[in-house]
């Protein structure tokens, strides 16, 4: 019964990610009207003819704009998720496989970054040093780093006592080598589902800083920033600060839902 | 208390450390920060050669960084954190002003975690694959990755605005009037904590009920109340401090974001405040405040630990 329950709640998820896969090729072409395009007469609409989820404040469709919005929504988290997990897995396998000094230093990194308010030094960073998009992408990047690193350690250290690697190293392959060839493999599926968590993580990151009014520029049909400059229409038109809540919440719950099967799968197989 | 001395004597010199490094990186943003720093000190006042000459003085400008940052660490040590720029009063107080909306924020959602999390967690393993263990579990995973923000703005609409049963903006009077205004911001930041201490809750329950020594005791035929609560709900209690621990780290970075999606005048609307007006000795005031505050809320879990779980206390000594 448990299973069937999460087997259900991961095809929906599969399903909902498979749809913004769908929007995010083809989401600017279905939108039915230009996203930047204002108009003062018809600003604030409710849902109605033309505007099928209305408009807001300067009269622009909100539909096409969250159309126009998907892209940037997931290409940017995408780019820190790969970017992070790159690097962590580098460092993961430096840490967890060599150990000694390299071993060291990276926990007592990790370590420090657990213990800081991340989320509001990435606030602090990209509001007072500025930089934009870019800054924020980067700034994301190298506070999830070494969470990231932990948890690929931790799995390179379950490998290491297993007879495979032993023989590896009898039959004198370099470290390198054994670590990149067949060290990698084994922990991949525990890489990748934690990727998907680093999305989610960089996901709503990106979307809380836009809601600050940091990040993304002024003006882009970003969810996170749509929904800061249309709460104040609650009134007039809900639509247009609850459609971007629940696709920023359906985002990230969709992928937390893959990325945590996916974790538990990777972590039952690493245990038999 | 031997355990919590080594852990203190340990960890203090390292916390010490970490706070001086944060510190390091908080000075550093004033020179990171776009344009010439007498500007940015100077804020909107107009920009004469005295005006910029008693800045200069004032913090040190001409002598280098290192010596810089020692005459602001010896002023931060001392309780002064600088001058607001934007209202000339010290950063402190400026703080201190806003700090209390902050505290009532973060201790009403530590409350709500507590009071819902542990029995929600403790009825899903007790009705173990039952429909109210599906209704739980499902919600959990629901609310345990969604943002704060995104769920404070469904909050205002559905309570505030449709319904009409909370207010949807600023922070009313003292009292019952406050706790009210309190209410859907404290919600939105402790759901996915909430969500967090549930999941876990229903871990260690479940867990330990499957132990034999239970087993043994309700064959002796103890009663499943005090099975539950004798046991499992104090097994519940690591759990359960991290979870709070961790809200009290996160609640500084949520409460940024709750503030403002409920126009609250709190230590996070400072923030931002702040830098939208470039002012940045209070970003750094209220920076360094939270990462100490982090620091400690760390240390004082870790204390914790050792005085809930009796195991962890044997492996320190």
């Amino acid at each position: 019964m448990r299973a069937r329950a999460g087997d259900l709640a991961a095809a929906a998820s599969l399903v909902t990610v498979g749809v913004f896969a769908v929007l995010i090729v083809a989401g600017g072409r279905l939108a039915p009207a230009d996203p930047q395009r204002g108009d003062l007469a018809a600003s604030a609409l409710g849902p109605g003819a033309g505007h099928p989820l209305g408009t807001d404040e300067l009269g622009r469709d909100i539909l096409s704009r969250l159309l126009a919005g998907t892209q940037d929504a997931i290409v940017g988290p995408l780019a820190v998720a790969l970017a992070t997990t790159l690097i962590a897995t580098a460092l993961g396998l430096l840490a967890g496989y060599r150990g000694g000094w390299a071993d060291a230093v990276v926990m007592r990194c990790a370590d420090f970054a657990h213990s800081l308010p991340v989320g509001l030094l990435t606030i602090v960073v990209v509001g007072v040093i500025g930089g934009g998009y870019p800054m924020a992408l980067v700034t994301l990047t190298v506070l999830a780093i070494p969470a990231d690193t932990r948890v690929v350690r931790g799995v390179v250290l379950a490998q290491r006592g297993l007879p495979y690697l032993e023989a590896a190293q009898v039959l004198g392959l370099r470290r390198t080598r054994i670590a990149i060839v067949h060290l990698l493999p084994n922990v991949a599926p525990t890489v990748v589902a934690n990727c998907l968590l680093t999305f989610v993580y960089a996901l709503v990151s990106l979307s809380a800083l836009s809601f600050l009014g940091l990040g993304s520029p002024a003006g882009s049909p970003d969810w996170g920033r749509m929904l800061f400059e249309n709460r104040t229409l609650l009134d007039l038109n809900p639509w247009a600060s609850i459609t971007p809540a629940l696709l920023i919440v359906l985002a990230a719950v969709s992928m937390t839902v893959l990325g945590d099967r996916l974790l538990d799968r990777a972590l039952d197989r690493s245990r038999t | 208390m031997r355990p919590a001395l080594r852990l203190l004597a340990r960890r203090l010199p390292v916390s010490a450390l970490l706070l001086l490094a944060v510190s390091l990186a908080v000075f550093g943003l004033l020179a990171l920060s776009p344009g010439s720093t007498e500007r940015a000190l100077l804020g909107p006042r107009p920009a004469t050669a005295e005006a910029l000459d008693a800045i200069r003085h004032r913090y040190h400008l001409d002598q280098p960084f290192l010596v810089q940052y020692g005459h602001w660490l010896g002023g931060v040590l001392r309780g002064d954190m600088g001058v607001s720029v934007q209202t000339g009063e010290p950063v402190a107080a400026r703080i201190a002003e806003r700090l209390s909306i902050t505290l009532e924020l973060g201790l009403y959602a530590t409350l709500l975690i507590v009071l819902l999390g542990v029995p929600l967690g403790l009825l899903a393993a007790a009705r173990r694959d039952g429909a109210a263990d599906h209704a739980v579990s499902a919600g959990a995973v629901l609310a345990v990755s969604a943002p704060s923000f995104a769920v404070g703005v469904l909050l205002l609409y559905v309570f505030g605005v449709r319904l009409g049963w909370f207010p949807v903006f600023g922070a009313g009077e003292e009292g019952w009037d406050r706790v009210r205004h309190l209410t859907l911001p404290a919600v939105a930041l402790a759901l996915s904590q909430i969500a967090l201490v549930t999941r876990q809750t229903r871990a260690a329950a479940i867990d330990v009920v499957s132990r034999d020594h239970l087993t043994f005791a309700r064959a002796r035929g103890l009663p499943g109340r005090v099975i539950w609560r004798r046991y499992a709900l104090r097994n519940t209690a690591v759990p359960v401090t991290t979870s709070v621990g961790l809200v009290l780290a996160y609640a500084m970075t949520g409460a940024v974001l709750v503030e403002v999606t409920f126009s609250l005048p709190g230590v996070g609307a400072l923030v931002m405040e702040s830098v939208s007006n470039k002012d940045v000795p209070v970003v750094q005031g209220v920076a360094l405040s939270a990462a100490a505050a982090v620091i400690a809320v760390n240390l004082l879990v870790d204390l914790a630990y050792l005085a809930l779980d009796p195991r962890l206390r044997q492996a320190a000594s």
